[in-house]
């Protein structure tokens, strides 16, 4: 049986492989990004030092983790953070909606968050009268052609400046046409700036919440984070429920490792604590800051033990930059919000395995993704479990969509496969047939022809290593 | 050691029955028994990564009985080995037979990794000049932790000049049924596997893995390269056998 609604990623994919300049992007930008990376981490031995430390973190958070939000919950309170709980992306955008209309906020600058990107949160506001900006430059590069971001940290990386270029020229007022980077910076910082004075609000992701003193931590490299949500009157900030470690002690390795994985970077340009609203005395700082904790799926993930791996997750996007079909189709070809391996395992888990099964065998299981995961989330075991659940029904989980990824004929080859490989006789029959008349096959054939769409049919041997084995007097027992 | 056994693997069987002879020869050629139980299909891996772990573990549980005696099992395949070194414990959790499975793979070697780290091969080159390039199996490296012994034998070889590829870690392409499922992806990966080997200049591509070696060459021969590929297995042991 299969899904209704699937969606097809091989065929996103396809597409994408024929366009030479997205495809020459990628590889560019995924090249610097890995050299970069590599050149964080010199010695082998203090990497996997570094990532041992940073797991043990983040495995230690998610098991205290309901104990660890209540004391963040009541931490944060306590500083003056009003702290609300979504279970659903409707539930957390009218929230949302809530809170700028109890302060007639018609306008609102926002700086990264991939949590408001699985909202939906912009389509939201902007249909309900609220204009929202994204001021990350990656993110407003994208916002002006209605895309959606192609990669976690880089949401714009699918553009070269010449696209840029042209973009910017069209669309913003009284703008030349130049490839000049801090030209084409220049310009949109103009726009941004006037919009973090005039915004009614701002709203901002969280890399780490901290339990022990109520912190939201915010990882940025533009000063746009810090301007979201510290210039409006009222700050805004969205997480999801598995963001919180116990204390500040926690956030030093977390923070140290996710900046060289993501960028390269030995630290960001900012790194932004956020504690309380504007105090009493204080001159600036939003006068109401609000925290939206987002659930969507992660309760029934983090119940699962087998997949709450998948929650370690810091949101560096190593695995994107080192994934050789990432590196090939881009971000958009997931049609996702989150892309590459991290993504095939998140997305089928959040929206359903038998939906998403495109995604969950869209993978050669390579394993490069884990080698580089910084909290070594062990994402090729968790996609080959997924598509366990995709197929069956009867595994005793609670995955979404269990056992709605497969057609009869998957379940009967199967069978027949089994039936042929555990009787030697019998397997000893078919390989007899495949040397002598495996060569006869079609190219054309069902499930060849995609293999020789570029390649050469695969020839067996005349005669098989058993065969001859046993017409030698080999060395068997 | 004076005793092991050797499993084939699949595709060995089929498609590079020279390299498991090979595979053999090298190995008796450093003094060790070879014992071949009848009866060897597959590890089970093609069902194992599509989630239909039944079917794999009806078809384990048959290998796992050819080989009782606590001898070291050796593969051909870093592929094959890294499921049943690694991935068998995982496929056989919670089963009845766990402890057996475990035991045995404990005892799984891939080939190069047994000759270097166990037997600690001497080999004599007594081939003429030659190029090579070397990919390195996915599953090999980061499923078993293969960590150079294949280049570290061809090292040993005083007339071969190993020419890297410039991506040498990066997966093929093959992917078992990824390579039908998802075509155009595989096709691209392949693809640019086969301009990296090319561009090294070297005359062969070796491998330890059936897989890789199959998806390389068929993306050769359909771009009419010059390039070949072989068995890292089936090179070693033309290149020292006595003649």
């Amino acid at each position: 049986m299969h899904a209704e609604n699937e969606v097809s990623f091989r065929d996103a994919a396809a597409e994408a492989l024929l366009d030479p300049q997205l495809r020459a992007n990628f590889r560019r930008a995924m090249d610097g990004l890995m050299s970069k990376r590599r050149a964080q981490f010199p010695d082998p031995g203090d990497l996997q030092e570094l990532r041992d430390l940073s797991t043990a973190i983040r495995t230690r958070s998610l098991l205290a983790l309901p104990d660890l939000l209540e004391q963040f919950e009541a931490k944060a309170t306590r500083n003056g953070i009003q702290v609300h709980w979504a279970e659903t992306c409707e539930q957390a955008n009218e929230l949302i909606l809530g809170i700028l209309r109890s302060k007639g906020a018609r306008t609102l600058v926002k700086g990264k968050s991939m949590v408001s990107e699985e909202m939906h949160l912009n389509d939201f506001l902007e249909r309900h009268g609220i204009e929202a900006l994204e001021s990350d430059l990656g993110e407003y590069i994208i916002q002006l052609d209605g895309e959606t971001p192609s990669h976690i940290i880089m949401p714009a990386i699918h553009k070269n400046k010449g696209q840029i270029a042209r973009q910017f020229s069209q669309k913003i007022k009284d703008a030349k046409y130049t490839e000049d980077v801090d030209e084409l910076t220049a310009m949109a910082r103009k726009v941004l700036r006037q919009k973090f004075l005039e915004a009614d609000a701002g709203l901002s992701g969280v890399n780490f919440a901290v339990a022990e003193t109520g912190t939201l931590c915010l990882v940025e490299n533009e000063g746009n984070g810090r301007m979201s949500t510290h210039v409006p009157p009222l700050h805004i900030a969205v997480m999801g429920l598995e963001k919180v470690v116990a204390t500040l002690e926690d956030v030093a390795p977390l923070y140290a490792i996710l900046t060289r994985s993501a960028t390269g970077q030995a630290v960001s340009t900012y790194f932004n604590l956020i504690t309380a609203p504007r105090g009493a005395e204080e001159k600036d700082g939003p006068r109401e800051v609000h925290l939206v904790i987002l659930d969507n799926g992660r309760s029934r993930i983090y119940a699962d033990p087998g997949l709450r791996a998948t929650l370690r997750c810091i949101r560096c996007g190593a695995c994107m930059n080192h994934c050789p079909v990432y590196t090939r189709v881009g971000g958009h070809a997931y049609e996702a919000v989150y892309p590459g391996p991290i993504g095939k395992i998140l997305t089928p888990q959040m929206e359903g395995v038998g939906v998403r099964h495109d995604l969950l065998h869209g993978s050669s299981l390579c394993g490069a993704c884990a080698e580089v995961c910084p909290v070594e989330i062990p994402i090729p075991e968790i996609l080959v479990r997924l598509r366990r659940e995709a197929t069956h029904d009867d595994v005793g989980s609670n995955v979404a969509g269990r056992g709605t990824g497969h057609t009869a004929i998957e379940d009967w080859t199967w069978r027949l496969w089994a039936m042929v490989l555990k009787h030697p006789a019998l397997y000893r029959i078919a390989t007899w047939f495949a040397t002598r008349f495996g060569n006869l096959l079609p190219a054309r054939a069902p499930l060849l022809r995609n293999w020789t769409r570029s390649r050469t049919k695969p020839v067996p041997a005349r005669r098989s290593l058993q065969e001859r084995l046993r017409a030698e007097g080999g060395p068997h027992v | 050691m004076e005793e092991v056994y050797f499993y084939a693997t699949c595709l060995v069987d089929l498609f590079y029955p020279d390299a498991g002879m090979a595979g053999i020869q090298l190995l008796r050629q450093a003094g060790v028994r070879v014992v071949f139980p009848e009866g060897q299909t597959c590890c089970g891996q093609p069902a194992f990564n599509c989630g239909y772990w039944e079917e794999a573990r009806d078809v384990a549980r048959t290998q796992v009985a050819l080989f009782p005696r606590d001898l070291p099992v050796v593969l051909p395949s870093g592929s094959c080995a890294g499921m049943m070194k690694v991935h068998y414990p995982e496929l056989f959790h919670g089963q009845p037979d766990e402890a057996q499975v475990r035991a045995f793979s404990a005892r799984v070697y891939e080939l190069t990794q047994f000759l270097v780290e166990v037997l600690d091969v001497r080999l004599k080159d007594l081939g003429e000049p030659v190029k090579v390039t070397w990919h390195s199996s996915c599953h090999a490296v980061r499923d078993l932790g293969l960590n150079g012994e294949p280049q570290a034998l061809i090292g040993q070889l005083s007339n071969v000049e190993l020419s890297p590829l410039a991506r040498e870690q990066e997966c093929c392409g093959f992917g078992g049924t990824f390579s039908v499922r998802q075509p155009e992806i595989s096709g691209a990966m392949s693809c640019d596997k086969a301009a990296d080997a090319e561009s090294t200049g070297a005359s062969v591509l070796l491998s330890t893995d059936g897989g890789c070696l199959l998806n390389v060459n068929g993306t050769l021969e359909a771009k009419r390269s010059p390039l070949r590929v072989q068995h890292i297995a089936e090179f070693l042991w033309e290149r020292t056998r006595a003649r």
